[in-house]
């Protein structure tokens, strides 16, 4: 084996016979082209980021929050990349490896459309054919990014199946993947899924870190006393910590979503949470061991959450290891506190954050305190997508400061 | 060494070996479907132990899954239905690796504390408690030969098979791999993709039965299979043995929406409107366990042609 397929205990290949060869054929390609650099893959990868993909983004010193919290808060704007997530630095990472291994289509899933949609302009761009998975119930959640994969040429496949989230279009994926694997790649969007996409997936993401690490340093002249990102699956979360894990000095939090509620319905099946890292439990699930939501006799349990990026029943298996050894702080706030946060981020600094985006900000207010001087929040993305949502969960609450979105409605 | 019962059952010409989802649509049911699938010549029996995320299944297998879990099946509940089955032919639990792996954290979650880390169980727990009721052997899709080493020590220690499948991509070292771990049977993919009934049988069957033909362990062929000429094809191309699952499970859920009487118009050829879902099954076992021996006579001769 040419790389590592586990982090401590976690991570592995728990996959269909039938990928296997693939697999061990991405494993080499990894190895070959990320790794090594051949054929200069790295650089047309990052020339194509940078010109293509709008990098580096921004660490913009926030004013309004570094204000309220008595904090410097520094905001490292993914929102800021082209498509509006850092999505696609994995996204088109992949698709380009995909070309350079000869293959002539591409499938991925999606739960809130972001890695979707990433997965689509991409392929457009690479001159890839593209078809995408996605939950009919997040199809309903996330409609503006349906139509932007199609406007990119990508065919957008429902799936029905279970309750019609990510979980459910990974599965899918899997499936289709495990009948053309021949000629197809699957590009998993976060940093889950068989060895080698974990560490694939952490490597494309990478830059994110490595530029706040660097522009901090340079603003700042020093390292930051923690970081924040959010963690669903945790690709922007592995992304910002990468290149601070080394630092010891530096915390790093990872922020899932606490949904309605941390209790369970052992019964049901669900948890009305996706903090598998908080109050999951060791599992293998969609090709790897690692922290999942699951009944007492293994069996996944449907997530919640607001945000449909962020509602998945497993994370990575690297940040479950970081977790483990303590280097990495697991925790959660809730869907309102969320849905806060978003109003707050919107009205205080003029950015629309993700509602994935938001769950970092509502930590932040919760623990601004005890975050040191110096703190960077990881911007995953921005928060058009989630309008429609946005405003009918809004009306449901109160909401401190939050407009009447009612008060326009027939009245112009 | 001796030879396992999965093994012996293979000794005797072509192998016959029908899967169910255990649990669809009620245990009761599915001890009735298992006896009639025997009475239809059945030498080994798949039994499904459902799992929430079958990433190797197709549609009607997924809908049985479903099925069984909204029937209220787990693991325990799966044993005491093997337990109870009392027929004299070899089963074989077919699951997916996370509720083999759980099964002792979870044990010790219900009489201790509750969080039971798996890792100091591992699969052991499972697999001793399979042995207990009769289980002779496994299949687990989602457990490449890379991950499978706990598995197949605890399947040593208890005396069970372990089955492998071989996909139409699995060449070279992975042959290799697999041929060092597998057991009882290896079981041969018939084409790419998921499980699922076909109309027809692929060309991959005959190139994978090729790459296998030195191994000294029987190959039953699955995927696809759901005709009797199906089955004579495939034995009579050198299979050991045929593995039915959806063509079977359509039966059951067809008896599940028409709650076991033929409500449809669009009855199948040779049906009668009495007929039962146990019955069907043990028509269609029989129809299929025919084919592979008609298969079976084609390959003895072997003419020579010119």
């Amino acid at each position: 084996m040419s790389t590592d397929a586990k982090f401590g205990r976690y991570g592995g290949q728990y996959v269909p016979e039938a990928l296997m060869p693939a697999i061990e054929e991405l494993e080499d390609a990894y190895r070959r082209y990320v790794l090594e650099n051949e054929e200069g893959f790295m650089d047309d990868f990052r020339d194509r980021l940078r010109d293509f993909g709008g990098r580096p983004t921004p660490l913009q010193h926030a004013e309004g929050l570094s204000e309220r919290y008595d904090t410097e808060v520094y905001l490292k704007r993914e929102d800021l990349l082209h498509g509006g997530a850092h999505k696609l630095n994995n996204a088109l990472g992949q698709a380009l490896l995909a070309r350079y291994m000869g293959k002539e289509r591409i499938i991925a899933e999606t739960g809130a459309g972001q890695h979707g949609t990433a997965t689509a302009m991409a392929c457009a761009h690479l001159g890839i054919d593209c078809e995408i998975y996605m939950g009919e119930r997040d199809i309903n959640r996330q409609r503006p990014n349906v139509f932007r994969m199609r406007l990119n040429g990508a065919e957008v496949n429902p799936v029905s199946v279970g309750r019609g989230t990510l979980k459910e279009a990974i599965s899918e994926t899997m499936r289709d993947w495990a009948t053309s694997v021949e000629d197809t790649h699957y590009v998993i969007g976060s940093v889950v899924g068989p060895h080698p996409f974990p560490r694939m997936v952490r490597d494309f993401q990478a830059v994110i870190g490595e530029e706040a690490r660097a522009q901090i340093e340079e603003k700042t002249g020093r390292m930051p006393d923690s970081v924040l990102a959010c963690a669903g699956g945790g690709s922007n979360t592995m992304g910002a910590f990468h290149s601070f894990v080394e630092d010891e000095d530096v915390d790093l939090y990872a922020v899932e979503a606490g949904g309605s509620s941390l209790e369970v319905d052992e019964e049901g099946g669900v948890a009305p949470n996706s903090a598998s890292l908080s109050t999951g439990s060791e599992g293998v699930l969609h090709g790897a061991r690692t922290r999942l939501l699951q009944d007492a006799h293994g069996q996944i349990m449907e997530s919640h959450s607001i945000s449909s990026g962020l509602d998945y029943a497993g994370v990575g298996p690297e940040l479950a290891h970081l977790v483990d050894e303590r280097r990495v702080v697991p925790t959660n706030v809730d869907d309102d506190a969320a849905l806060e946060a978003f109003h707050r981020l919107s009205q205080l600094e003029g950015i629309i954050p993700a509602l994935e985006t938001a769950h970092a900000f509502a930590y932040l207010e919760r623990e601004h305190e005890s975050l040191g001087d110096v703190v960077v929040v990881n911007v995953s993305g921005r928060g058009d997508k989630d309008l429609e949502s946005v405003i009918e969960e809004t009306a449901e609450r109160e909401i401190e400061g939050a407009p009447d979105m009612d008060v326009f409605s027939g009245g112009l | 060494m001796s030879r396992s019962r999965i093994a012996e059952a293979f000794a005797d010409g072509p192998a016959f070996i029908p899967y169910l989802a255990a649990g669809d649509p009620d245990t009761e049911s599915t001890k009735e479907y298992v006896r009639a699938l025997v009475r239809g010549g059945a030498d080994v029996i798949e039994l499904g132990l459902p799992f929430s995320e079958p990433i190797a299944e197709g549609s009607t297998i997924q809908n049985a899954i479903v099925r069984s879990l909204e029937g209220g099946m787990t693991p325990e509940s799966y044993f005491e239905l093997v337990d109870d089955l009392d027929v004299e032919v070899p089963v074989v639990c077919m699951t997916y690796y996370n509720l083999i792996y759980r099964y002792g954290a979870s044990e010790a979650a219900r009489t201790s504390d509750g969080s039971g880390a798996a890792d100091e169980e591992g699969p052991e727990p499972f697999v001793r408690r399979a042995a207990e009721v009769g289980i002779d052997g496994f299949v687990v899709p989602d457990l490449p030969a890379e991950e499978s080493d706990p598995l197949r020590e605890a399947c040593d220690e208890h005396g069970l098979d372990l089955i492998f499948i071989v996909a139409p991509t699995t060449r070279g070292e992975r042959l290799e791999r697999i041929m060092e771990q597998v057991s009882g049977y290896v079981y041969v993919q018939a084409r790419l993709g998921t499980t699922g009934a076909r109309t027809d049988v692929s060309d991959q069957t005959d190139a994978s039965l090729g790459r296998l033909r030195e191994w000294d362990v029987p190959k039953a062929v699955g995927f696809g299979i759901s005709e009797r000429e199906h089955a004579e094809r495939i034995v009579a191309g050198g299979a050991d043995g045929i593995i039915v699952g959806s063509a079977l499970v359509d039966i059951v859920a067809e008896g599940t929406s028409a709650d076991s009487r033929t409500g449809s118009d669009d009855v199948a050829e040779g049906d009668t409107e009495e007929e039962t879902v146990a019955e069907r099954l043990e028509r269609k076992a029989r129809e299929l366990k025919e084919g592979a021996l008609e298969g079976f006579e084609q390959r003895r001769p072997r003419p020579e042609r010119p």
